[in-house]
């Protein structure tokens, strides 16, 4: 637990230094030949994730159009099973799940914990910050795969009616029929080249559940949950951190996702990150 | 020219013609009305009278045994029952109290094993077991008089393996309702606007040593292996209706607010506690017979293993509803859940959130404390 408290501290600072690093123009880092896209700046809408309300009614998330000011480097495919291995046999990242034998295939059943700490051992291996996405990043890497997850408009007074509206939502989303990991590009890739997004495996992501509350364009963060991240996938959802099966995540009465996987952004190195990378570095060690 | 095969057939229709007068309906000497009966897979339950004003009827039955390979998760997990009419648990059959059943016992020549039926209502026979054993390629009919109301239980019992079979998915439920319906304890009539029938599996599925459900060509190689995890007493998976989430999403049982539903709930091995996340049981059979006045306002109520219960409830508020055995593992982590979508006007008087949540206040001991102001 201490171990992967000090990740946790590692990568907030990676994930920190991120946006100084975006503005460093750097050669291109040598990564992974099989598989780092690079995706040109553009412009994207985005459904903030969270719990909005406005004047103590629950409403959707504001939807805001951002834009990507740099490169974004993110992996074409999510972490494998072969991959993920590597970081078991040294001894950094836990053994999770019992797994069907495949090793092409991505790694399920990890938790946001085990996420990070795979990133943290990959960028200790390659001399390269690799880190989760945000969800604002993986909702632009996704492109047309992202799903805006806006409720259907309810009465306020009757708060059974968005439930419910919720609830057929989520029941009436097709689903992959195969529930076990697939090869790479399985699912289909999308307008930016990545693979198998919103397919049988929801994405960790870096992003903290907030609750918010909206005053005409003002928005007021009311709480910020850490321990529970975003997760993404053939639609959003607020997972544990510690979770490896997102069934047992879930509440009462809803739809979980799948399987829990993820893929990662990879930062050019630059002075600033450096920096960061080098005290996340030294914790690692400690650990 | 005749062939073997001509001679074979010859031999066949010879054979048939043969037995033909022995296998054909028996003289009816009870002179009963007969009505029959087309039954559906559950949790829905053939149309049916609460009360009737007619007189006793001899009442048909057809169930056909289906032996097949079934998923039972979201998984894929894959799993040889044994089932009457190809549903877990089998359909639910309703007569009334007086009334005769005349169950026809059907087992296709496609299925590998004797099979038989052990009705809970029924009396004498090994409650027709002894009666009713058929092998692939034969059908039996078994007529018995239902003489007590109540929710049963009916099970396959073939000698030597009979756990194997009811946990491969061959029980099922008979209803008898009393002639004038049912009632709470002063005398007063209740009805339902709608009936669910759940009926709840515990599977016991092999795995291989590295952990991974095992796969069977045929029902009978899965015998073994499966017989050493029952005796374990721990089960893979505890299932409504066949297979994790039968009862939820798209299948979620439906009602609305002001409506009454009858929920039935059978449990063919193993004890278990049914569960309304957010309602109550207003009139519960918790043991499923009528002639006992019903327990009211239940929050969870007991299903021993071999018996059925029913519960009546009338929804309140609309919302999604879990229906669950509250060992919440086996309802969160077996899959012994189901949901209700129930659609209706929200009643604020019965809960509303006064506030939502905000961050906690900052502690003013002293200052705006209320109480601290009127000393
Ligand atoms: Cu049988």
């Amino acid at each position: 637990m201490l171990m992967l408290m000090k990740i946790k501290i590692a990568m907030l600072v990676g994930a920190l230094a991120a946006p100084v690093l975006a503005t460093v123009l750097a050669p291109p880092p040598q990564v992974d030949p099989e598989g780092i896209s690079r995706l040109a700046p553009a412009s994207f809408s985005y459904r903030a994730a969270g719990d909005f309300s406005r004047s103590g009614k629950p409403v959707e998330g504001p939807l805001r159009g951002l834009g990507s000011p740099t490169e974004l480097l993110v992996m074409k495919r999510q972490v494998t099973v072969a991959e993920y291995d590597r970081c078991v046999e040294e001894g950094a990242c836990p053994r999770v799940g019992s797994q069907s034998g495949r090793r092409d295939v991505p790694i399920v059943g990890v938790s946001w914990h085990d996420a990070s700490t795979y990133a943290a051992w990959i960028s200790l291996k390659t001399g390269v910050t690799h880190r989760l996405p945000t969800d604002e990043e993986w909702t632009f890497a996704a492109a047309e795969k992202a799903r805006d997850e806006a409720l259907p408009l309810v009465d306020p007074a009757d708060p059974a009616q968005a439930w419910i509206a919720r609830y057929e939502t989520e029941s009436n989303r097709s689903r992959p029929a195969e529930t076990a990991p697939q090869p790479g590009g399985t699912f289909g890739t999308n307008s930016k080249g990545l693979d198998d997004l919103a397919g049988n495996i929801w994405e960790w992501t870096d992003t903290c559940f907030i609750r918010a509350s909206l005053d005409g364009n003002r928005e007021q963060v009311t709480n910020t949950n850490c321990g529970v991240r975003v997760v993404e996938g053939a639609h959003r959802a607020y997972m544990t951190d510690f979770i490896r099966d997102p069934k047992s995540g879930g509440c009462a009465a809803g739809v979980p996702p799948t399987n829990l996987g993820f893929r990662l952004i990879v930062e050019r190195p630059g002075a600033a990150v450096a920096d960061a990378f080098r005290k996340a570095v030294k914790l690692l060690r400690r650990a | 020219m005749l062939t073997r095969r001509t001679a074979l057939m010859g031999a066949a229709i010879a054979a048939l013609m043969m037995t033909a007068p022995v296998v054909a309906e028996t003289a009816d000497e009870l002179k009963l009305p007969r009505e029959k009966v087309t039954l559906v897979a559950p949790p829905a339950v053939h149309p049916h009278e609460q009360a009737t004003k007619s007189g006793p009827k001899i009442i048909e039955f057809k169930l056909t045994i289906r032996e097949k390979e079934v998923v039972i998760d979201s998984a894929g997990t894959k799993f040889w029952a044994m089932t009457y009419d190809g549903s877990m648990p089998g359909p639910m059959m309703v007569l009334h109290e007086g009334d005769y059943m005349e169950l026809t016992l059907v087992n296709p020549e496609t299925n590998s094993m004797p099979h038989n039926i052990d009705l809970h209502s029924a009396t004498g026979g090994l409650g027709g077991g002894a009666l009713t054993k058929v092998n692939p390629g034969e059908q039996v009919k078994l007529r018995w008089k239902a003489t007590r109301p109540g929710v049963f239980v009916y099970h396959c019992a073939p000698e030597g393996m009979i756990p194997w079979h009811v946990v491969s998915g061959m029980h099922g439920t008979v209803m008898v309702l009393p002639r004038d319906g049912l009632k709470d304890g002063a005398g007063k009539s209740l009805h339902y606007d709608k009936i669910y029938y759940i009926g709840e599996n515990d599977l016991y599925v092999p795995k291989d040593e590295n952990g991974k459900y095992k796969t069977y060509e045929t029902v009978g190689e899965s015998y073994a292996d499966t017989t050493e995890v029952m005796r374990k007493l721990i089960p893979t998976h505890v299932v409504f209706n066949g297979s994790v989430g039968s009862l939820t999403g798209k299948n979620a049982m439906t009602a609305k607010v002001g409506e009454t539903v009858l929920i039935v709930h059978s449990q063919a091995n193993r004890d278990t506690r049914p569960h309304l996340i957010g309602g109550h049981g207003d009139y519960v059979w918790e043991t499923g017979k009528f002639n006992n006045p019903p327990e009211k306002d239940l929050e969870t109520w007991f299903v021993r293993g071999g018996s059925a219960g029913a519960a009546l409830y009338t929804f309140r508020e609309p919302g999604i509803y879990a229906y669950v055995n509250h060992n919440l593992i086996e309802a969160v982590e077996l899959g012994a859940a189901a949901h209700f979508k129930v659609e209706g006007k929200w009643n604020d008087d019965l809960m509303k959130q006064v506030t939502p949540p905000s961050p906690v206040p900052p502690d003013k001991v002293g200052t705006a404390d209320p109480v601290a102001v009127t000393r």
